[in-house]
Parts: C-alpha cells; sequence; structure tokens
C-alpha cells in the first residue's frame, strides 16, 4: 500500500463528509475501523501494510548484545522453570577447584512435554 | 468402519473423544502447541510445541467388542526434536518451536517425518523394537563380559520378544539454507524431494543429500527498502510432482512448474481476487496475507486462509476463488484494537477433510468452524474442557453479531482472543479431528450409533 493511495483516500474521505453526512453510514467497518486507529496513532507510518512491518517480521526474535548476553538470559529461565528439580549433591564453588569426579552429573536441561503425561 | 467415511457433514454430529495436555491454566511458554498433523493412514497423530518436542499418539486398534468406538491415541513416542541456538553472528535467538511436522509416506517398518524449526529441517527416523538377542556365549545378560574359563559349551544367540521400545532418531539435518524464518515444508509426491520455504525464498532439497540444496524461488528484491510482500506458505501439488504452490502477504497464490525452469521465479498461473478499491483501508493487506494453503486430495483445488476468510480455488481458474466462507466476520468491525493487541496477525491454518467435501479452520474463543461445500452449510464448535466428557455430543456454538442476544449466544465483546485455535488436522480417511487449543490437544470424533 502506497503512500500516494494513503493520502488520496483521506482527501476522499473529507470530502465525502462535507458534501453528504448521511453518507457516514455507508462507510464500511473497515474504514471506521481504520478511522478509530488513525484517531489513536495520528503518528502511524504512510507505508502501513509495506515496508515496516515486512521488516518486523522478517526480523522477529529477541535481540542480544551478544552470546554471553544470551546465555545469561536463558540461565534465569531456567531457573525461573525448574522449582521441583532434586537438589542433587551440594554444589562445590568458592573454596576449592573442581576436579571431574566433584561435578554433578548433568540434569537433562529440558522437560518432558506434558502431552505426554 | 467403513472406509471413505466422511462424506458430507449435515448428518454428522461431533463428539468429544480425547485431551492431552494439562489442565493448568498457567500455561508454560514451551507447552505450546505448534504444530499437528495426521500421517498419511491417520493412525499416528503427530504435534509439535514451542520448546522443541514431537509427540506422537498411535491409535489402539479397534476393539471388535466395542464397534461404536474407534481406537484411542496414546503416546507411542516423545523427544526433543530441535534445541534453542544462537545465531552469532546477528545476536538473534533461534527459537526451538516446531513450525511444521510433515510425514513421509511409509516405506517400510519404520515411520519417518519432517519437523523444522525456524532454520534447520530434520528427519527422524522413528522405528519399533520389540525383541532382542538373548543367549550370547561371550557376554552376560546385563552386558559384563563373562570369564572365558568359565565357558564350556556353545550356544546360538536367539531373539526373545521385549516390551515394545519405540526409537526416534535424527537421521538427516538439513541446515544453514535459510537466511530467513522457514514458514513450510512440504514433501514431493516423487518421496525423493521436498521444497523448504521461508520468507523470502524457497528451496528444494533430496531427502538422501543434506550439504546440498536447489533454490527455485527467490522473491528477494536488490534493495530491501523495495520489499513488498514475503512468501507466508508452500505446497507441492499431491500427484504432480512438478507443480508447486506458494502464497503471499498481499494474498495472492502463485503456481510453478519445476519443468519450465530452474529457477521457478517466474510464475505459471497466479491466483489473485480482484480488489475493490473503494473498499481499500489501512488493514486491508494485512488481513488478506494468507496464513496458510491446502491442496485438496483430489489436487483439484487449493484452499487459502486469510484474516477472516476461507477461500477454494480451483486449479484452473486464477481470477477469483470459487467458493469463499467467512470464517468471523464479526471481527471486521473490531480491526482497530485487534491490530493493537497484534491478533490481526495471528496465522491460521486450516484443512480438507478425507473426500474434500468439507473444510476446517480455527478461530477466537477456543472455537473452530467447518464449512461443507456440497451443503452450504457451517457450524461453530468449541473445544472446552467443559465439553469433555467421553463421548458427549458437541453443540453449535453461536456468535451474536446484533444487538440483541440470543441466550446461548456470545457476544463479540466477550471472546476470549488468547484462547485461539491456530492448528487443526483431519483423519485422512475418518471423521476424526484433531483440534489444539494453546497447550491442550483436543481429539474429536464423529458420533457412531
Amino acid at each position: 500500500m502506497s503512500g500516494d493511495n494513503e493520502d488520496t483516500q483521506t482527501a476522499d474521505e473529507t470530502t465525502l463528509d462535507e458534501k453528504a453526512p448521511v453518507q457516514d453510514k455507508v462507510i464500511s467497518p473497515e474504514k471506521a475501523e481504520e478511522a478509530k486507529l488513525k484517531a489513536r496513532y495520528p503518528n502511524l507510518g504512510n507505508k502501513p501494510g509495506g515496508s515496516d512491518l515486512l521488516r518486523k517480521r522478517l526480523q522477529k526474535g529477541q535481540k542480544y548484545f551478544d552470546s554471553g548476553d544470551y546465555n545469561m538470559a536463558k540461565a534465569k529461565i531456567k531457573n525461573k522453570q525448574l522449582p521441583t528439580a532434586a537438589p542433587e549433591k551440594t554444589e562445590i564453588t568458592g573454596d576449592h577447584i573442581p576436579t571431574p569426579q566433584d561435578l554433578p552429573q548433568r540434569k537433562p536441561s529440558l522437560v518432558a512435554s506434558k502431552l505426554a503425561g | 468402519m467403513a472406509a471413505g467415511a466422511g462424506g458430507g457433514n449435515c448428518d454428522v454430529q461431533w463428539c468429544f473423544s480425547q485431551v492431552k495436555g494439562s489442565i493448568d491454566d498457567d500455561v508454560a511458554e514451551a507447552d505450546i502447541i505448534s504444530t499437528v498433523e495426521f500421517n498419511h493412514s491417520g493412525e499416528l497423530l503427530a504435534t509439535g510445541d514451542k520448546g522443541g518436542r514431537v509427540v506422537i499418539f498411535q491409535q489402539e486398534p479397534e476393539s471388535k467388542n466395542q464397534p461404536q468406538c474407534r481406537g484411542e491415541y496414546n503416546v507411542y513416542s516423545t523427544f526433543q526434536s530441535h534445541e534453542p541456538e544462537f545465531d552469532y553472528l546477528k545476536s538473534l535467538e533461534i527459537e526451538e518451536k516446531i513450525n511444521k511436522i510433515r510425514w513421509l509416506p511409509q516405506k517400510n517398518a519404520a515411520q519417518f517425518l519432517l519437523s523444522t524449526n525456524d532454520k534447520t529441517i530434520k528427519l527422524w527416523k522413528i522405528s519399533e523394537r520389540d525383541k532382542r538377542p538373548e543367549g550370547y556365549n561371550l557376554k552376560e545378560e546385563d552386558g559384563r563380559y563373562r570369564d572365558l574359563n568359565t565357558v564350556t559349551t556353545l550356544r546360538v544367540p536367539v531373539f526373545r520378544p521385549m516390551d515394545l521400545m519405540v526409537e526416534a532418531s535424527p537421521r538427516r539435518v538439513f541446515a544453514n539454507a535459510h537466511t530467513y524464518h522457514i514458514n513450510s515444508t512440504s514433501v514431493n509426491s516423487d518421496c525423493e524431494t521436498y521444497l523448504s520455504a521461508d520468507d523470502l525464498r524457497i528451496n528444494l532439497w533430496h531427502l538422501e543429500i543434506t550439504d546440498r540444496s536447489f533454490n527455485i524461488v527467490d522473491i528477494k528484491p536488490a534493495n530491501m527498502e523495495e520489499l513488498t510482500e514475503v512468501i507466508t506458505a508452500a505446497e507441492f501439488h499431491p500427484n504432480q510432482c512438478n507443480t508447486f504452490v506458494y502464497s503471499s502477504s498481499k494474498g495472492t497464490i502463485r503456481m510453478c512448474d519445476m519443468r519450465a525452469s530452474a529457477l521457478c521465479d517466474k510464475h505459471a498461473k497466479m491466483f489473485e481476487e480482484p480488489e475493490d478499491p473503494n473498499n481499500r483501508s489501512f488493514f486491508s493487506e494485512i488481513i488478506s496475507s494468507i496464513s496458510d494453503v491446502k491442496f485438496s486430495h483430489s489436487g483439484r483445488y487449493m484452499m487459502t486462509r486469510d484474516y477472516l476468510s476461507v477461500k477454494i480455488w480451483d486449479l484452473n481458474m486464477e481470477t477469483r476463488p470459487v467458493e469463499t466462507y467467512q470464517v468471523h466476520e464479526y471481527l471486521r468491525s473490531k480491526l482497530c484494537s485487534l491490530y493493537e493487541n497484534d491478533c490481526i496477525f495471528d496465522k491460521f491454518e486450516c484443512c480438507w477433510n478425507g473426500n474434500d467435501s468439507v473444510v476446517m479452520t480455527g478461530s477466537y474463543n477456543n472455537f473452530f468452524r467447518m464449512f461443507d461445500r456440497g451443503y452450504r452449510q457451517d457450524v461453530t464448535l468449541e473445544a472446552s474442557r467443559e465439553n469433555s466428557k467421553p463421548r458427549s455430543v458437541l453443540k453449535p456454538r453461536k456468535v451474536s453479531t446484533g444487538g440483541k442476544r440470543k441466550k446461548d449466544e456470545i457476544s463479540v465483546d466477550s471472546l476470549d482472543f488468547n484462547k485461539k485455535i491456530l492448528h487443526t488436522a483431519w483423519h485422512p480417511l475418518d471423521n476424526i479431528i484433531a483440534v489444539a487449543t494453546t497447550n491442550n490437544l483436543y481429539i474429536f470424533e464423529e458420533k457412531l450409533n
């Protein structure tokens, strides 16, 4: 939908309104909704169906600063979503350098689907 | 059950059969169902979810004692198909959500399916193991090696029955071929190739070859500022292996013939309904965007779903659809708020019944709609826990559009737009349907007496 189209339409609607107020009733529900939207967001782009929307669609997905940022965010989510995870051996941190034998078994990182429950 | 059941819908009463998933109102994002697909015999039903998991249900064989009950669907296999990844180059997360599952026609004892997320397609083999070898000479039953000095006689190991084990293993991984997000996959009728489509490109793969794919459609403009439309869905013709279609965000469908040229940028046919320029509004293009395209089983027709309607096209007529069904026309006067809450961008799917006489699609408030093409009748049904008594018949629902609301009707403003049915599937032969709400899978079947 090009910018020119939009302007022409708006002009038409204004003309209609001035000339025949009775014709308000004939405005399609879609156009009425459009008017509502323009009233709420007067700065809505001139190319509504065009590049902005499409580009937003092409680049869906949350952008992170870098992989470290991403991994931190993932770790936070994991902590929230596994409240029933049984605590295994006490985490070894700080005091000494852990050896492979000290590290706890790797838990399965993702939970089974509830559809299979 | 009579084969070829699923004729005209006007006599069919649908009743509740099963529901899968937790009753919990607090839905974890990973549990959101993102795709539902029956296999070619209807014996298996696969679901994919946002957490990258696939659950496959198998229909129990019919019991002779209860001929009026079709077999129930029970869990057959479940596995983690895709895991979240991080695109280091763009600093974007690659979601593990399963966008599509497509079954391959069965060729041997094993079952194969293609499952895809935004970037990677995987071919999974699901096989059964019901016997295991026993009686080795050198190993004990638990696997420990025997002391050779204790071996005095030789025996021949034999296969003995064991509890059925269903194993899923990834046989092929088709990666790194899509810059944009994959929305569709479709297996060719030649059973050797398949296509995968993203927002701007469609690739053709051979099921055996993972390090190469052919680009067959590329609509990326040289200058991205000139981008006007994206590919929304694509599918191979059910029996013409050279033909496929792809739909766009502008409401057009292009049919391509792979015999014409290697790159199918030039379409063989373009299906587009002319629009009245006087009716054009800000929302016109958005609601005309096609969210799903499906060929009929016969291959004569195709169905498209846009935001408010379902259209049936005769492949021989490009100028306009032969049938148009309104799914929820009452939403036209709500487009402003639906734009604000993003619901206007919801992608509903649609499906045909086994003999192409009825089509089905989802709506809001956990409603779904069926349109009988022959009898010109439609019905609105609801998937809810309230109607989940075994074999209870589903009562048709109605949305009141006028001022007066009759008893049992629900007003447009009371509809719950968070309860959307985007994914539905119809058994290829029988009147059994699978309907996915946000995190539950409902199975309904025809009431048989």
